[in-house]
């Protein structure tokens, strides 16, 4: 049994898909940087930041749909910004009471809230793009690339790695728990026997079991550790992270990386100059 | 000329004071292709791990004349390649090839001989193909192979595997005997799987409750049924 759901990496022949993995991951940094200094209510300004994605999508051969299907995973977060609309502004827009209390909205609370909802709308999307694009040990070179530290990068590399073993193991469990949790005949031998006796057990019961399930998945990741730290010592590991070193930059994905980063410069540019 | 693998006098207890090892000597030659038989709980995978100093016992444990110790380590780990029982534990790289790039890589290799080990150790084990692929998503069989590439690619002398067919079905099991078969080097093979050890290995040693009690010729001792019962073994 395997789990495959939790990769977000779709292949696919793209263009995007094709972009050397560094570059990529820096304009992604950097649309995230610029969407987020972007100025409040500089619409227009957004409305260019959701076409260049837009078009990323498009070229991407992922679907727009797909991206803003996973995009809309991170709209709940944004409600943290919701009372923004209620304490922030002069100009009175409407207002309610609920009991004794009376909220009042404000137009410039509503902008912010509008942008800050925007803003982390494309952020989303943008790491989206970049996660179903590039497989996940790319990304780690990625990071390599851009001097993340290399322990903090070996390890994303484990975690990533046993994530999915770890979810197996969980759900070998869980399963071996379903094959057990079966219901009595409906038809028993006494009616005083029937009578008040459900399936399943009581909360506390159960609650128990699911605690239990939990502590044995821990102690198996523990003891698994201590096996994976066996065997990268037997191959001769002392404690430092080395690794092979990356190959150079082409110069077509240099000329990527440089127009992708003039582009959000000019936009972020607008965007202070006229709106800032 | 040295033994390849020489254990002298070696005990050892776990923390929990349970006796693992009680007095082990062993010698192994050069090219020789033994098999580690024995009940679970013997001690089989506590042996193995002396091997390479990963654990540490009383007793001296000499390896390609090398004394397992401190300032050795490096070089014995180099010249013992341990793949151990599960793969899933083994191969811990987001890809195979980093996976059997990480030892040559530790031994301080240039990128260019790495790079050629990782070539060679993929198609000792006929998974050239594999380099690029996410060992998650690997069958059992295609693991236990990457994991005993993990191992070639450091080139060692001795090849020590614990229970390399425990979970496999017949063909993989099959294509993995004839594999280890074709395999030029010094063999330590801890196994339940007695068939294959009279067909790949022609000495055994029978280890119980953490001493050696038989060392001879594979095909004698499946012979002796006493021996094999009372140590909780099977003939074949």
């Amino acid at each position: 049994m395997h789990v495959h759901f939790l990769d977000p990496y779709r292949p696919r022949t793209s263009p995007i898909h094709a972009l050397d993995p560094r570059v990529k991951f820096v304009l992604t940094l950097a649309y995230i940087l610029t969407a987020a200094l972007t100025p409040i209510a500089a619409w227009p300004v957004y409305i260019l930041l959701l076409a260049a994605m837009l078009s990323v999508e498009i070229l991407s051969s992922l679907g727009v749909r797909y991206v803003l299907k996973r995009a809309s995973l991170a709209l709940p977060f944004v409600l943290a910004a919701f009372p923004v609309i209620f304490t922030n502004g002069q100009t009175a827009l409407f207002s309610f009471s609920i009991g004794s209390l009376t909220l009042t909205g404000y137009a410039e609370g509503l902008a912010r809230f509008l942008s800050v909802a925007l803003k982390s709308w494309l952020s989303v999307q943008a790491a989206i793009v970049l996660a179903s694009s590039t497989p996940f040990p790319d990304l780690l070179q990625a990071m390599r690339a851009i001097r993340i530290p290399r322990l903090l990068v070996a390890m994303f590399g484990l975690m990533w790695r046993y994530l999915f073993v770890l979810v197996d193991e969980a759900m070998r469990l869980m399963r071996a728990r379903a094959a057990r949790s079966g219901h009595r005949a409906a038809t028993g031998p006494s009616p005083r026997l029937r009578a008040g006796s459900r399936s399943g057990g009581s909360v506390a019961w159960r609650a128990r079991v699911a605690g239990g399930m939990a502590g044995s998945l821990f102690l198996r990741a523990f003891e698994r550790s201590d096996r994976i730290y066996m065997a990268m010592a037997a191959r001769g590991y002392d404690g430092e992270v080395r690794a092979l070193p990356l190959s150079s930059v082409k110069p077509a994905a240099w000329l990527a990386l440089g127009s992708g980063l003039g582009m959000l410069f000019l936009l972020l540019l607008l965007g202070v100059l006229f709106w800032g | 000329m040295h033994h390849s693998i020489e254990v002298d006098h070696l005990s050892f207890s776990y923390p929990d004071s349970h006796a693992a090892l009680r007095d082990v000597s062993l010698r192994i030659s050069p090219g020789e292709k033994v098999a580690l038989a024995g009940p679970n709980g013997a001690g089989k995978s506590t042996l193995i791990l002396h091997l390479n100093g990963i654990l540490k016992g009383d007793g001296q444990v000499t390896v390609c004349g090398l004394p397992v110790e401190q300032k050795n380590l490096g070089r014995v780990r180099a010249a013992v390649g341990l793949v151990f029982q599960n793969p899933d534990d083994q191969l811990f790289s987001p890809t195979v090839f980093d996976d059997v790039a990480f030892g040559p890589l530790y031994q301080g290799l240039p990128p260019a001989e790495v790079e050629r080990r990782v070539t060679s150790a993929l198609a000792a084990v006929r998974m050239s193909d594999y380099a690029r692929r996410v060992s998650h998503h690997l069958s059992t069989g295609e693991k236990k192979r990457i994991a005993i590439a993990t191992v070639l690619s450091m080139e060692p002398e001795i090849l020590v595997l614990d229970e390399p067919t425990a979970g496999l079905d017949p063909r993989a099991r099959r294509a993995l005997i004839n594999l280890l078969r074709g395999l030029p080097l010094t063999m330590l093979v801890s196994s339940h799987d007695l068939a294959m050890a009279r067909e790949l290995l022609p000495r055994m040693v029978v280890m119980d409750e953490g001493r050696i009690v038989a060392d001879g010729p594979t095909q004698e001792l499946l012979g002796d049924e006493k021996l094999l019962e009372a140590h909780g073994l099977e003939k074949p």
